[in-house]
């Protein structure tokens, strides 16, 4: 199975491409891709060398321009379609139609991958995109359990690819605008999902309250730590219970079902957090090449502890294990 | 102007559910009716021994009937329905999902508002395939309406005007999870919220609503004083989203609206005695956060 591993700055994609990975992605600095944040991301000129460093190294490119373009602006997206096939990136990373139906024209060449953001959940829905526009990968939604992963990695006619650590979507992703209900910005138009520009902590009778846009999304007694207000994992009140109605904060590690998505033939394990530091890059990378060399010589499987690691600070095997739900 | 109501979103008993349908048909001056579930697949087999007499009698009230298709297509029973409905030849379907795409053929069909349609060129590429209606995401504002619209004069260009926004859709049920059950083992407990399960804030601020797998807004969407910037823009069908209310008085009073005999401020005032309680909200419109309410025209 191929490690995809991700980069915020070009020194995060080289941290990632030392510490092993078989292929990095990354993406320009504008909305064109779903972690438009500030500080973050490649000029085209920092593309072009990254690419060169990473092939330099055996290791693939792929370029996520994986927002939904603004309608009247489709130009900004075709040009970064054609930016990244002009620097030799190995795969686009595509959740649009239209992006998909203009890549697919306009370079029939190029390898496409359909985002997690086009929350491609079922083989029909796969079969769309490769008949459509060659689709050649897909990056599974975070809704599916290894059994469904195995059904659909049996049945599809593209790879697959699973996300195995860091933040975690419990909605299907490319659907959910909880984010721009409360702030007016969402993953879909703004590549960000409860952005700090929105996030406020107030201090109220001894205890931390976390908002975003305005809305409570946590409140922390004396030596909790307040965690940030991410959407769906805040604490709120409905008439049946309270606390964590959606989900935990907790991120996701699927280090243990490694060997299980082996066998349901996965292609290619991603690793999420183009927003982390290098440390982080190069400690996450480096335990999973380690999980997966183990796994190819067969030796009994160390999940070493990648806590500290986690937003959150707490785990979870997300979808994968049955019973999630 | 047309009127289209949506799908009922939620777990309404059976009989309830059709004699809905019945009343509408009978009484609500709308000029398409969605019908069929879209959220759970597990709540299909309820509507399914309705839906013939339910579309019988729209049909029969002059009412064209499209049949919605699930959002969230994942289980093996989930891709037979979704099949099963595209390949039905006497439905007329509104697709909530591309996997609908895979087995639809080349017939016409409807895009609901649950497929990402957020610019001119993924509408082109839905109407090359047989779109004649597309309902776009109720995140859209006002500008991005207006480009679409302005592309595709043949397309029906729909917009959601009212009712609970639809959020977000997932795989675990949260009605279940807030009474410790499982998905699988949920015993329907959905259906005590036939007007979604509220979530408020830890400070009492009516903030969401949990239907089952979908997330949707406490604010409830209203167009009503939009109505005169969305036609400019090209709009020509709104969305009513059935709640809990009386919805043949909702589509009355966007009739009246659109048609230029009642005035928006006092359709709301209205509004605000036929679904109390709940702020209304137009924000994704204007551009700015979804649960604001902004009074002045686009």
């Amino acid at each position: 199975m191929e490690l995809i591993c991700p980069a915020g700055t070009p020194a995060s994609l080289e941290a990632a491409v030392e510490a092993g990975a078989d292929a990095v992605y990354c993406g320009f600095r504008d909305e064109t891709n779903a972690r438009n944040f500030p500080g973050l991301n490649f000029s085209r000129e920092e593309l072009k060398k990254g690419i060169a460093f990473a092939h330099r190294h055996g290791v693939k490119v792929l370029v996520a321009i994986n927002t939904f373009a603004r309608a009247g602006s489709f130009g900004l997206w075709q040009a970064a379609i054609d930016a990244a096939a002009a620097a030799g990136a190995d795969a686009l990373i595509l959740a649009d139609l239209a992006t998909l139906d203009y890549a697919a024209r306009r370079h029939p060449a190029q390898r496409l991958h359909v985002s997690v953001q086009a929350g491609a959940a079922n083989p029909d829905a796969i079969r769309f995109y490769a008949e459509s526009f060659g689709a050649r990968r897909v990056v599974l939604p975070r809704v599916l359990n290894v059994m469904e992963i195995a059904s659909i990695a049996r049945e599809s006619a593209c790879e697959t690819e699973v996300f195995v650590f860091g933040g975690l979507c419990v909605m299907e992703e490319g659907r959910c605008s909880l984010s721009s209900y409360a702030t007016g910005q969402s993953p879909n138009m703004n590549g960000v999902c409860s952005p700090a520009s929105h996030v406020a902590y107030a201090e109220r009778d001894g205890r931390i309250t976390s908002t975003l846009g305005g809305f409570t999304i946590n409140s922390f007694g004396k030596g909790e730590p307040a965690g940030y207000p991410t959407l769906c994992k805040g604490r709120f009140a409905s008439p049946k219970s309270s606390g964590y109605l959606f989900e935990e904060p907790v991120s996701l590690d699927a280090a243990v079902m490694l060997p299980a998505l082996r066998e349901a033939g996965v292609t290619a394990l991603k690793i999420e957090g183009r927003q982390r530091g290098r440390a982080y890059i190069a400690g996450v990378v480096r335990s999973f090449r380690g999980i997966l060399a183990a796994l190819d010589e067969g030796r009994q499987v160390q999940t070493p502890g990648l806590a500290a690691m986690a937003e959150g600070q707490a785990s979870t095997v997300g979808a994968y294990r049955k019973g999630w739900r | 102007m047309q009127l289209t109501l949506g799908p009922v979103l939620y777990h309404w008993q059976p009989e309830r559910w059709r004699d809905f349908y019945f009343r509408i048909a009978d009484e609500a001056p709308v000029d398409t009716v969605v019908v069929g579930e879209a959220v759970c697949s597990k709540r299909t087999p309820f509507k399914q021994d309705h839906i013939p007499a339910v579309v019988e009698r729209l049909e029969a009230a002059g009412k064209r009937v499209l049949h919605a298709s699930l959002i969230l297509v994942s289980l093996p029973r989930e891709r037979r329905q979704t099949r099963e409905l595209m390949q039905a030849a006497e439905a007329e379907v509104e697709i909530n999902d591309l996997t609908c795409l895979a087995s639809l053929g080349e017939r016409a069909f409807s895009v609901g508002p649950f497929v990402n349609v957020y610019n001119e060129a993924a509408a082109g590429f839905l109407a090359g395939r047989g779109a004649s209606r597309i309902c776009l995401p109720p995140e859209l504002p006002l500008p991005a309406v207006t480009s679409i619209a302005a592309a595709l004069p043949r397309v029906t260009i729909e917009v959601f005007a009212f009712g609970r926004l639809p959020l977000a859709i997932s795989a675990r049920c949260y009605h279940a999870r807030a009474h410790k059950l499982s998905k699988d083992n949920c015993r329907f407990v959905c259906e005590q919220d036939p007007d979604g399960m509220p979530v408020a804030t830890l400070d009492g601020a009516g903030f969401l609503s949990i239907n089952g797998v979908q997330t949707l807004s406490h604010g409830c969407a209203s167009l009503l004083g939009d109505i005169p910037a969305l036609r400019e823009a090209g709009v020509a069908a709104l969305r009513l989203s059935p709640q809990d209310c009386d919805m043949v008085a909702v589509a009355g009073l966007f009739r009246e609206v659109a048609d230029g005999r009642l005035d928006a401020e006092e359709a709301e005032c209205r509004l605000g005695a036929i679904y109390p309680d709940v702020p209304l909200a137009n924000g994704f419109l204007h551009a700015v956060p979804g649960h604001q309410h902004v009074r002045k025209s686009v």
